[in-house]
């Protein structure tokens, strides 16, 4: 198993856009992900607040279904986004990691069902939450 | 006496600067390379295509999270352009030091919603908002995004926003 994160943590590594943010695989089980992303002042979206851009905190929320999806038993050979809602439920604090989980509720021969959350240090409320569905399988 | 309009160098340029102003003051727009281009008020966001940008390798394809920031970086800057653009023109907003300027805050995403429409090709992307309802409290935006067609969308977006309060 410990195996199977190195591998998947190097597979992340190597996708250029989540490179480029830093993100890091924390966890990865049977259709589940967590994926880490610290916090830097490329991504800043308010400059007045230091507050992160909803558009990282949808890359990082997009890899980590996607991470998921590829988990899942099912063992799907690629998936890419068909629908991604996020929403935001509050502002991430400047200078915090963001950590998001997703879990793959379903996959059926073409369709991966995904939600999963993104939370700063502050556990009680997520910062944002995101609902998506992926397709699963070679049919793209 | 009637009031000659201003010369059109003048107008374009203080337009141009405001514009700058708002976009130059997101690091992320800059992290993502996005810029925009205007027509009258009318803005269209480029995002040239760099390697950073890209999702999968082996197609290889933009990431979906690349698109779906492109998309809220061009929703977000849209509404708050309209914002700033009735307050450019009424003359209500201060614009005599252009690198000094006091924007009003940009407006907060709600929630966005991404149609991953087909694959995001390794080439630069196009993107235009259309503002579906702009109230005082919320707006609702619509974005569609493209490659080299502009009727073969490759992702669309909507998204809800909280506007920001004007000071009074």
């Amino acid at each position: 198993m410990a195996d199977k994160i190195k591998q998947a943590g190097q597979f992340i590594q190597a996708l250029p856009h989540a490179k480029a943010l830093g993100m890091e695989l924390q966890e990865l089980d049977a259709g589940t992900a967590a994926i880490s992303m610290p916090y830097s002042e490329d991504i800043i979206g308010d400059p007045k607040t230091g507050v992160v851009h909803g558009g990282a905190v949808s890359a990082l929320l997009d890899t980590c279904c996607g991470a998921a999806v590829m988990s899942h038993p099912s063992n799907p050979a690629g998936t890419a986004t068909i629908d991604l809602r996020i929403e935001y439920l509050r502002a991430a604090t400047p200078g915090q990691r963001i950590k998001a989980r997703a879990t793959c509720y379903h996959v059926t021969r073409s369709v991966a069902f995904v939600r999963a959350t993104a939370m700063d240090e502050d556990e009680e409320v997520p910062v944002a939450m995101a609902t998506g569905t992926f397709t699963a399988g070679s049919g793209t | 006496m009637i009031k000659r309009p201003e010369p059109v160098q003048i107008v374009k340029q203080r337009r141009d600067g405001v514009l700058r102003a708002l976009v130059d003051g997101v690091p992320y727009i800059r992290f993502l390379g996005v810029t925009f281009e205007r027509r009258g008020d009318e803005l269209t966001a480029i995002m040239p295509f760099k390697e950073e940008l890209i999702g999968n390798p082996m197609l290889p394809a933009l990431h979906g999270g690349a698109t779906a920031a492109f998309l809220e970086v061009t929703a977000i800057i849209s509404l708050s352009w309209g914002m700033i653009w009735e307050d450019m023109e009424s003359g209500a907003l201060e614009i005599d030091d252009i690198d000094n300027i006091t924007l009003p805050r940009l407006p907060k995403t709600i929630d966005f919603t991404v149609d991953y429409l087909r694959s995001g090709l390794p080439r630069d992307a196009y993107a235009r908002a259309r503002i579906t309802r702009a109230g005082r409290r919320y707006a609702s935006v619509h974005v569609e995004g493209w490659q080299d067609n502009r009727a073969r969308l490759f992702a669309q977006a909507t998204g809800h926003f909280v506007m920001p309060q004007r000071e009074s």
